[in-house]
């Protein structure tokens, strides 16, 4: 393969790579911006969610859908409002009472849950891989040598056309500048008549959803799910949240693309193979957090917690 | 509203029990003995005693069993510097302990260095990676150090199964054994008290740590950031010292563990290794120091007992760390009354 090539091919797979991260940053960013509250259950929100799709899936197989896109579609659907909705129980239940105690002790519940919802995966999966089975085929384009499947294409285009979908959703609805209004000022809102409780466990909703929808296509790029994915990619979310700027939506977006194309390209470069690109991810989150904590779009930040 | 009168009285007449029931105020009495400086001193002369004479009449089994909490004492009040007195959140504690296990492993296997000696160096590894991950995060949000750590943990368990010094996947395997005064140690009851000696230590540079200048600087922080600052403390400063004594504990315990063990690989630093350890100070009370030591024996203690839950061993540990945030968050042993904080009595 020529330079050129590998370079194109490089970008395919870290915009991939990067979707993923980028829709699992945007429910970080969002729930930080509005509770700042870092939601370590996020990471395995999308692990539940590549589960729950495959269950779906495997049921969906059988009937008229079948397991090509029509089912995958359906089933990411269900799975984001079932999720969603998950997402929103684990508010209510977790988050809501301690929403005035201390942070410390907001981040240990976050971890709590974070450990409920993997082992209990564990558990039904007995901590095996299980095989993503779908009826897509293998068909791409090729241009030269460098090979795009129909897959890769598509999920691409869907994972940016959800984004495009959250940020309309952000900045065109009264939902939207609800959570906006609330990220800025919580009292405030209260007292202006929005109704907090709701746009709250909307966000989760919504955030959860698209980890959720994160996880599904995960599951049908990588062909195989386990109870523990959602640890690495939690902390690259993370790192993707942080170099956008954390609680800004599009930063979000950006920072995940962003790191999926450092991350691809990264483990081109020699004595840096793919076994420390994960080390490598990690060491760009501490080199950001020491030259430009704020992110690329954050602006200074005058408040200390 | 004569019922309500009766009504009133009535909740007065039961909270007037609820103040005196009887188990409440054997506590209380027993707070009030334990005051007593002799009565403690006989207390814990004669708890130091039994612990010192275990060894010569148990089997193997509970020996180990014993080591291993000492060993999670020291780790647990490690952390509790960490997360109990500077209220930081740590995630990624297990990689100090990581830091002095591979230093002793790699400096005896490699260099074939006396063990005792490389313990500074173990100390000084400790407080390099303390600096090199505080120095970054320190300054900013504090959710932010939660998950650098966790990072970082990560790291360093990535770093040890790629890196040929560390022996990749399979570890460091056949570190000889240390010894002192012409002794080699190696059996469990040495090691036991080893450790017993090494959890002391620890409980008593952590009382003298919470006593002194820097630990009434750390709960002052750890109450209201701004008080603080505006008392005269230099905040990161006084955070970054909490990390790496915090870090200096696990790497110790680190390499005591390498030269009981004689072999250790990655996956003795899982991310769930440092959950525990977490778990277990916020078990016991974060920044009280018994509550801590009560969390490190309830840690080892009840996974021995229930052998048989295996796998829903983390599961419960979630619930448990979910239900005592929610309605017990000052932990099973919480601080007596009398105690101060910036929120009144706890």
């Amino acid at each position: 393969m020529s330079l050129q090539e590998i370079v194109v091919q490089q970008i395919v797979n870290g915009l991939l790579l990067g979707s993923f991260y980028g829709l699992v940053a945007l429910g970080y960013s969002m729930v930080y911006g509005i509770v700042k509250l870092l939601n370590f259950a996020h990471a395995d929100v999308y692990m539940v969610g590549g589960f729950c799709s495959l269950t779906l899936l495997t049921f969906f197989g059988k009937t008229f859908l079948g397991n090509g896109w029509a089912g995958i579609v359906v089933s990411m659907l269900i799975t984001m409002i079932v999720v969603g909705l998950l997402g929103v129980i684990i508010e209510r239940v977790a988050y809501k009472p301690l929403r005035n105690a201390p942070r410390l002790s907001l981040l240990i519940t976050a971890l709590g849950v974070s450990m409920i919802l993997y082992n209990s995966v564990m558990v039904i999966t007995g901590g095996e891989y299980r095989a993503y089975k779908t009826g897509l085929g293998f068909q791409g384009i090729s241009i030269g040598s460098i090979f795009i499947t129909h897959t890769q294409a598509i999920l691409i285009v869907a994972a940016i056309a959800l984004m495009l979908v959250l940020h309309l959703f952000i900045t065109r609805t009264m939902y939207g500048k609800a959570m906006r209004a609330i990220s800025m000022d919580l009292d405030c809102c209260r007292l202006m008549g929005v109704n907090c409780n709701k746009i709250i466990a909307l966000t989760f909703f919504v955030g959860t959803a698209l980890a959720a929808s994160a996880g599904t296509m995960a599951g049908v790029y990588y062909g195989s799910l386990h109870f523990f994915m959602g640890f690495v990619i939690g902390i690259k979310a993370f790192t993707s949240a942080v170099i956008g700027g954390i609680g800004i939506i599009p930063g979000a977006m950006l920072g995940g693309l962003l790191l999926g194309l450092l991350e691809s390209f990264g483990t081109q470069i020699p004595f840096i193979g793919s076994e420390w690109k994960d080390v490598f991810s990690f060491s760009i989150l501490i080199i950001i957090l020491i030259f430009k904590p704020t992110g690329l779009l954050g602006k200074k930040e005058s408040e200390r917690m | 509203m004569k019922e309500n009168q009766v009504d009133i009285q009535t909740a007065a007449a039961q909270t007037a029990t609820k103040q005196k029931n009887p188990l409440v105020q054997l506590i209380d009495r027993l707070y009030e003995l334990f005051d007593n400086k002799k009565i403690r001193f006989i207390v814990l002369a004669a708890a130091v005693a039994v612990l010192l004479y275990l060894p010569m009449r148990t089997s193997m089994y509970f020996m180990e069993v014993m080591t291993n909490v000492w060993f999670y004492v020291v780790m647990c009040l490690g952390l509790n510097i960490i997360v109990g007195f500077a209220g930081l959140l740590s995630l990624g504690y297990a990689a100090f302990f990581a830091v002095g296990a591979y230093t002793t492993g790699i400096l005896i296997l490699h260099y074939g260095v006396n063990f005792w000696l490389t313990l500074p160096v173990s100390v000084l590894m400790a407080v390099i990676a303390g600096l090199a991950i505080g120095t970054p995060t320190l300054k900013l949000r504090s959710d932010y150090l939660a998950i650098v750590t966790l990072g970082f943990g990560e790291m360093t368990r990535l770093a040890a199964r790629n890196l040929e010094i560390t022996g990749r996947a399979t570890g460091l395997v056949g570190i000889s054994r240390p010894s002192i005064f012409g002794m080699t140690l190696y059996k469990i009851n040495h090691f036991y008290y080893a450790f017993l000696l090494l959890a002391i230590l620890a409980i008593f540079v952590s009382y003298r740590l919470q006593d002194s200048r820097i630990g009434r600087a750390w709960k002052c922080i750890r109450e209201d950031e701004d008080a603080a600052e505006a008392m005269g403390i230099n905040v990161v400063a006084i955070r970054l010292f909490a990390f790496v004594i915090g870090s200096v504990f696990g790497a110790l315990a680190g390499s005591f563990m390498a030269v009981k063990m004689t072999a250790i690989s990655p996956d003795s630093f899982l991310f769930t290794q440092s959950v525990m350890i977490l778990l277990a100070v916020v078990l016991g009370g974060m920044g009280k120091i018994p509550g801590v030591i009560l969390g490190a024996f309830a840690m080892v203690i009840f996974p021995e007992i229930f052998r048989g839950i295996g796998q829903y061993r983390m599961l419960i540990f979630g619930l448990l760390l979910l239900v005592l945030m929610i309605y017990r968050p000052q932990g099973l042993w919480p601080e007596r009354s009398g105690g101060y904080s910036a929120k009144g009595k706890i």
